[in-house]
């Protein structure tokens, strides 16, 4: 589904990804953990064509994500490529990103209608089919700034989904969250995790929840994993040093 | 001293209508030409961009009296056509503080946070969607305050007008009322002041409303202490006064406190 060739990704002088290589299968839980500015997000970002891959490439499902045939030659990906190819792609993010100027319905039907070419009516019934799922069928007329952090989440997740996709990618999604509104975000998640077979790529600070659904972790750190293995393992019993110590710190935080 | 203020008035009053009429056209022209070349200068194309900051620049930075002159006078013999004085008073307005207006909207267009571009890239709408749907809508309130500074000063500047004779207010005063009534200069221009103090306590009025309508489009709440709340409220004369007197401060902890 996702397979990353040598990933090289600078800003400047600092390099975030170094030739990096992995990928994910179909209907796979991939939980991404390791220090901040080990790269985790910019991965999320470069698979989102929030941002360009210095040296590398990116597949998904084959397609290329940062350049395209012409001819013979491979060119630069050009927009309209870029907007089948990240089609069925989502991405929920830390700030939930909603549009202030919609209500939550438009918030969710928005995209479905203009960039899906769905018809107003499919639109409103699957998204009141999403609030339903995400528990928010009331705040249908709501605007964004009159929902609560965890609320603007599940929305947010909502409008994801929306958009029918094939992969999800979750950037830190319960770290802007009051530390009681978390778990419910959580457990949404692995609902819908266990419910469908979207592909999850999910960078978290959560090692419980990541415990819990991934089907993979992979440890990051200065832009190289570290180590990739099933939870129990990453978690009982890490082959690495550096995992042993990130871990320790992250649990003794809480 | 005070026995000709009614025809002083009156006389003025002639002069309303064609202030309101080139005000009105210079706004309606600023307006969209502070959107056609406000985004132009944020295009993707080099050249566009090019043609907005030129755009900008010159009339910008040429004389607003220099460019009436120009239109009025020194274009009719190259094109051997007269533009009528109102015309050319409306265009000249609406060229200048439209150049004006373009860096507003550049700006306000900028200010809407990276993530919303984000979330739209994320939703896979095209560029022109984004911009329509997503963040033109929100930069619109951050534009309103500006362009109502904006339209006072274009209200203002059509006084210029007198020159090229459209006897507008300020015509009015000077060639009908002065000639006439010398002794009495200062009475005439208070009162022509007083006139264009209404005009730009009306257009304030105007785009404090739509402020307000443009801040409830991103899920603002009215500002609590405001003039227009505090007449909506139907609280006392005594309360609006003060409310207006501390309006200012209000208004601005409210823009940046809006959530977003």
């Amino acid at each position: 589904m996702i397979r990353f060739d040598d990933v090289v990704k600078r800003f400047g002088d600092v390099v975030v990804l170094d030739e990096l290589n992995f990928s994910v299968a179909p209907g796979e839980f991939v939980t991404l953990i390791g220090p901040s500015g080990s790269g985790k997000t910019t991965i999320l970002r470069l698979l989102m064509t929030l941002e360009k891959v210095t040296s590398g490439q990116i597949f998904v499902d084959g397609e290329c994500l940062s350049h395209m045939q012409r001819g013979s030659r491979l060119v630069p990906a050009d927009e309209k490529y870029q907007r089948k190819v990240r089609q069925r792609i989502g991405m929920v993010f830390q700030q939930f990103n909603l549009f202030p100027n919609m209500k939550v319905l438009q918030n969710l039907t928005e995209a479905p209608i203009r960039s899906l070419g769905l018809s107003r009516a499919e639109a409103e019934e699957r998204a009141l089919e999403l609030l339903e799922l995400v528990g928010l069928t009331e705040k249908v007329n709501a605007h964004p700034s009159q929902l609560s952090g965890g609320q603007q989440q599940r929305v947010a997740i909502a409008r994801a989904l929306a958009m029918r996709p094939d992969m999800l990618l979750l950037d830190e999604v319960t770290s802007a969250l009051d530390p009681e509104l978390v778990a419910g975000v959580l457990a949404l998640l692995k609902d819908i995790a266990s419910s469908t077979d979207i592909t999850f790529l999910c960078v978290t600070h959560e090692m419980n929840f990541a415990r819990d659904v991934s089907d993979r972790v992979l440890m990051f750190d200065h832009g190289q994993i570290v180590e990739d293995a099933v939870p129990d393992k990453l978690f009982s019993e890490p082959d690495h040093e550096r995992t042993r110590t990130f871990l320790r710190a992250v649990l003794e935080r809480g | 001293m005070f026995d000709n203020i009614g025809l002083f008035v009156e006389t003025i009053s002639k002069g309303l209508l064609l202030t309101v009429e080139a005000t009105l056209g210079g706004i309606v022209i600023a307006t969209i030409l502070s959107f056609v070349f406000g985004l132009a200068m944020l295009s993707r194309l080099r050249l566009v961009r090019a043609i907005a900051r030129i755009y900008v620049e010159f009339w910008r930075g040429t004389s607003e009296v220099v460019q009436l002159l120009w239109i009025y006078f020194a274009l009719p013999v190259l094109i051997g056509y007269q533009i009528m004085p109102l015309v050319a008073g409306i265009v000249v307005l609406g060229l200048n503080f439209g150049a004006y207006g373009a860096e507003i909207v550049r700006g306000a267009v900028q200010s809407v946070p990276k993530a919303q571009y984000e979330g739209c890239i994320a939703l896979n709408l095209t560029p022109a969607q984004r911009m329509r749907r997503v963040i033109l809508p929100q930069s619109l309130v951050e534009m309103v305050p500006p362009f109502n500074n904006l339209f006072i000063q274009l209200l203002k500047g059509s006084a210029l007008l007198t020159m090229i004779t459209v006897h507008e207010m300020t015509y009015q005063a000077r060639e009908v009322l002065i000639t006439r009534h010398v002794s009495q200069a200062a009475t005439i221009w208070t009162i022509v002041l007083l006139f264009y103090l209404v005009l730009a306590i009306l257009i304030t009025f105007g785009m404090r409303l739509l402020e307000l309508w443009a801040g409830r489009l991103v899920g603002r709440k009215p500002p609590q202490r405001g003039l227009l709340s505090a007449l909506r409220s139907r609280r006392g004369r005594a309360a609006a006064i003060t409310d207006a007197a501390v309006a200012g401060i209000g208004h601005t902890s409210d823009r940046s406190g809006g959530d977003r």
